[in-house]
């Protein structure tokens, strides 16, 4: 698969080259932070609320201390420092403060020889609680004015109406990241009053700043390090355990290790916010949108983490990748007892996408108008207003080409193949294939990348050549997508040598790189180890007087003139970097303005099978074409449309939290259903490569497009196959029945 | 109580409690880590490994029923630095991402593959449908497992 990019050059942009943390984790020994151990650890563990609001009246710790093996069980009064911690605003206890506010809250912690013991341990401590109200009702808390942030966006004339009209209710259910690797942290004493603390994180840098606060530590005493991740999808973006397994080290002078079982994962974190929407579609007699007006609410649980920002974005987003002149949207993302939410894949986009998509169905629908048609005279294109801030669209948005590329997409053939593995309801053999009906939806989406809103958003990274190779220094963190291999492929093709490793530094040693999140990793961090390999190079050059630099030195006019070894005579040579992307600014208070840095555009078409008289579906095929800007790594961005595509139909068809009075019914994944290898669909792909205006080569970040219009796609389709009228994902079997 | 378990063709005895899972025994008292635990409740294959021949879910079987097995784990299956074909193929096609579901489907799949070397697609997927990915949708997966059969590209 490797093809050269220069002369001597292996691996660099454009190649789908090998992960470098591949073979390590095919044969088991890529370290996790589950996976961390050493020989005098202990082992923590979490006593949570089983109530969803409640009073403490009582907190015994003495019958968990009697217990052998137990080293300490900490509460809300042992932490060192600030009681509160929280990302954007400090409103969660470290350890309950008097009242639980949802279901599973921490209360104690414990450290015990082993993990039996710890567990025992903290069920043996007795509490006593006085049962409080929950409030569990979003619609209740919006009423109550009970909100972590309402916004409003007021552009063009309230007075415009259109000749058509739809109106239409939706919902979507709280949707979990599931990543299989569990919460896992590992703290070590440095026998300084100090810690280094391992951790499963997507910003360790924002982890640190909230961990010292609550430590009362100096920023030195406290060293965040990257540990290997299992997937994230959003749930390592707020803090879980990371305080708690800290506290337990510094009060026990022994390591200590902490992981969540799955259970205790469903409750340690944030997850995707349900939502309730209400849309009101206006179009003139040829499609042309002419009024959208909105009223969402997000259910943003306990505490605040990301709401603020997933509110902004649900809002921003609410019309879609259209163009709308008169827009009003009032959002709210509401506090309740219900567990916190907070970050996941398509933030804040993925719900009003829904909402937005069905309506453009409907409306089509109202105009006898083929749907992909009704799309492609409103869609927006660089240079177009953003119907909801009102700015202009900077940098590439190829929405149409993206259309026409998904459209040259052959469909799969029409025959229902008779093999109950690949029917609606699989090898329960409940549905033969003549039962079967076909249908076919579209849906299309625009998310902003990176940080948005005036954020001071930036990656650091800094370029070493050693005479043994290049290094990449950066505290980004890689939780699979393959940010590892993007840095190498940018570093060999602008420094000219295939010999780079990229060093995952912590928090000391290098400023931060920001969030895994936003899709904003290949053009932040891939952006600032361009920047820092661009400006190595340059460095170098400048040095020898060169006017290329290769794997084996400094070249002029095709003549060696300095050796790597003479280039580091006096030691390796350095480059470090702070990129940041266009300035952004807050909206005003009609929620106008230059909001976001830049946009990525996708589209999908789902083919899905149906027994409308059972209510089971088959997703047969999904389809996408995906703006990517440019595309650094061919099979790595096949690898991220594929499986955002399943977490989409997974949210489309089977995949929902079930909560009842604040309490999650189903937190296993007996209950909590994920797509298996019978459940996914085939996929094909298209790219379509215009680059962008920042970041590396012009790439554009793609990990949460692919999962934002894959939803509405599927349910456009059982639609198109059942002729029901859904408005409610997942999709149940009682949904396409009519029960 | 004291097991003796073939581990990877070598004889290993150890001390487990009674409520402990082979998975437990395999990860925090054999160190062997490379056997992942992602629910322990046999719904996502992370922990798969063969037991006396048979593909299943580590984290169901008790450590003490182990007594007197042969277990092989991913860590076992390569052989002097020589990667098995299906981890080789699941390299070489983009099949590992955060990689947290990889050894459990290696382990399931070069199961697979020895039982019905020539497998369909939907064979391949009903064989391994045990075992859950979060992060690559099974394309990457399913073309590996195409590749080693010469079904694939």
């Amino acid at each position: 698969m490797t093809t050269l990019t220069k002369p001597g050059v292996k691996g660099g942009i454009g190649t789908s080259v090998r992960r470098p943390d591949g073979k390590s984790k095919v044969t088991g020994s890529f370290a996790y932070a589950s996976d961390l151990s050493s020989e005098d650890m202990l082992w923590g563990a979490t006593l949570r609320s089983p109530h969803a609001h409640a009073r403490l009246l009582k907190l015994d710790i003495a019958p968990a201390l009697t217990i052998s093996g137990v080293r300490a069980v900490l509460t809300q009064d042992d932490v060192p420092g600030e009681p509160l911690f929280g990302q954007e605003e400090q409103d969660q206890p470290v350890l309950c403060d008097g009242i639980a506010r949802y279901w599973g809250e921490p209360v104690a912690v414990v450290a015990a020889d082993d993990e039996e013991t710890a567990r025992r341990a903290a069920a043996a401590i007795v509490v006593e609680w006085e049962l409080l109200e929950p409030v569990v009702d979003p619609d209740r808390a919006a009423d109550e004015g009970s909100t972590f942030r309402e916004m409003k966006v007021r552009r063009g004339d309230e007075a415009a109406v259109g000749s058509v009209v739809v109106e239409g209710f939706y919902e979507t259910a709280t949707q979990d990241q599931a990543p299989l690797g569990p919460e896992a942290g590992f703290a070590i004493p440095d026998g300084d009053g100090g810690l280094d603390l391992y951790i499963t994180s997507q910003w360790i840098h924002v982890d640190h700043r909230q961990i010292i606060v609550c430590l009362d530590m100096e920023p030195d005493q406290i060293r965040c390090h990257p540990a290997g991740i299992g997937g994230a999808f959003g749930s390592r973006e707020d803090i879980s355990l990371h305080i708690h397994v800290a506290m337990l080290s510094l009060a026990t002078g022994r390591p200590v290790k902490m992981v969540y079982d799955r259970s205790e994962s469903f409750v340690g974190h944030v997850k995707r916010h349900p939502s309730r929407m209400w849309y009101r579609h206006e179009a003139d007699e040829d499609g042309k949108l002419v009024k959208v007006k909105a009223r969402l609410i997000l259910d943003g649980g306990a505490y605040a983490h990301t709401s603020r920002a997933v509110i902004a974005n649900a809002a921003f987003f609410a019309v879609g990748p259209y163009n709308c002149d008169n827009v009003e949207v009032d959002a709210s993302a509401v506090k309740t007892n219900n567990p916190p939410a907070g970050a996941m894949r398509g933030f804040g986009a993925v719900q009003t996408c829904f909402g937005s998509e069905m309506q453009m169905d409907r409306l089509a629908e109202a105009l006898d108008m083929d749907p992909l048609e009704l799309r492609r005279r409103n869609v927006l294109a660089a240079g177009d207003r953003l119907a909801t801030s009102g700015q202009i669209i900077n940098g590439s948005l190829p929405m149409l080409a993206v259309m026409d590329a998904l459209e040259s997409i052959p469909l799969p053939s029409d025959e229902i193949e008779d093999d109950p593995r690949l029917l609606p309801g699989g090898t329960g053999l409940t549905t033969p294939a003549s039962s079967v009906v076909r249908g076919i939806g579209y849906a299309i989406n625009v998310k902003n990348l990176a940080f948005s809103e005036a954020f001071d958003d930036f990656s650091e990274a800094r370029a070493v050549m050693t005479t043994d190779g290049v290094e990449i220094h950066t505290a980004a963190m890689e939780v699979g997508q393959g940010l590892v291999t993007l840095c190498q492929q940018i570093a060999r093709t602008v420094l000219g040598t295939d010999d780079v490793e990229v060093m995952w530094d912590d928090t000391s040693s290098i400023g931060s790189a920001g969030s895994t999140s936003a899709s904003r990793q290949t053009q932040m961090t891939g952006g600032a180890v361009h920047a820092a390999s661009v400006g190595l190079r340059d460095k170098i050059l400048d040095a020898h007087g060169g006017d290329e630099l290769s794997y084996d030195g400094v070249y002029r006019r095709g003549e060696l003139v300095a050796t790597i070894d003479q280039i580091c005579a006096e030691g390796p040579v350095k480059h470090h970097v702070q990129f940041r992307h266009p300035e952004t600014f807050r909206p005003d208070e009609n929620g106008q303005g230059d909001v976001h840095a830049g946009f990525v555009v996708s589209a999908h078409r789902a083919v899905v099978d149906v027994d409308p008289e059972l209510g089971l579906v088959r997703v047969v095929q999904v389809d996408t074409a995906q703006d990517v800007g440019k595309a650094i790594n061919p099979q790595a961005i096949v690898g991220q449309l594929e499986g955002g595509i399943l977490q989409g139909v997974g949210l489309a068809v089977m995949e929902q939290l079930v909560i009842d009075g604040g309490v999650i019914k189903n937190p296993t994944f007996t209950d909590y259903l994920i797509p298996t290898f019978l459940d996914a669909p085939s996929v094909e792909t298209r790219v379509v490569e215009e680059g962008d205006h920042f970041g590396p080569f012009g790439a554009k970040g793609i990990g949460e497009s692919p999962t934002i219009s894959a939803t509405p796609a599927v349910v456009a389709a059982i639609r198109a196959a059942t002729g029901r009228d859904l408005t409610r994902v997942p999709v149940l079997p009682e949904d396409i029945i009519g029960i | 109580m004291n097991v003796t378990i073939t581990v990877n063709g070598t004889e290993r005895v150890v001390d487990v409690a009674g409520h402990e899972s082979l998975l437990h025994a395999l990860r925090n008292d054999l160190d062997l880590p490379g056997t992942k635990d992602a629910c322990e409740q046999g719904e996502c294959g992370s922990c798969t490994v063969i037991f006396d021949g048979e593909s299943l879910c580590s984290c169901l079987v008790m450590a003490a029923d182990a007594d007197g097995s042969t277990v092989s784990t991913v860590e076992g299956l390569s052989s002097d630095g020589e990667l098995h074909p299906v981890q080789e193929a699941m390299l070489a096609e983009g099949a590992v991402q955060c990689g947290f579901c990889t050894p459990g489907f290696v382990v399931a799949g070069s199961h697979l593959l020895e039982v019905n070397p020539h497998p369909t697609e939907p064979e391949i997927r009903e064989a391994l449908s045990g075992n859950i990915c979060r992060c690559t949708g099974y394309g990457a997966i399913l073309r590996a497992f195409e590749t080693v059969t010469g079904e694939g590209s």
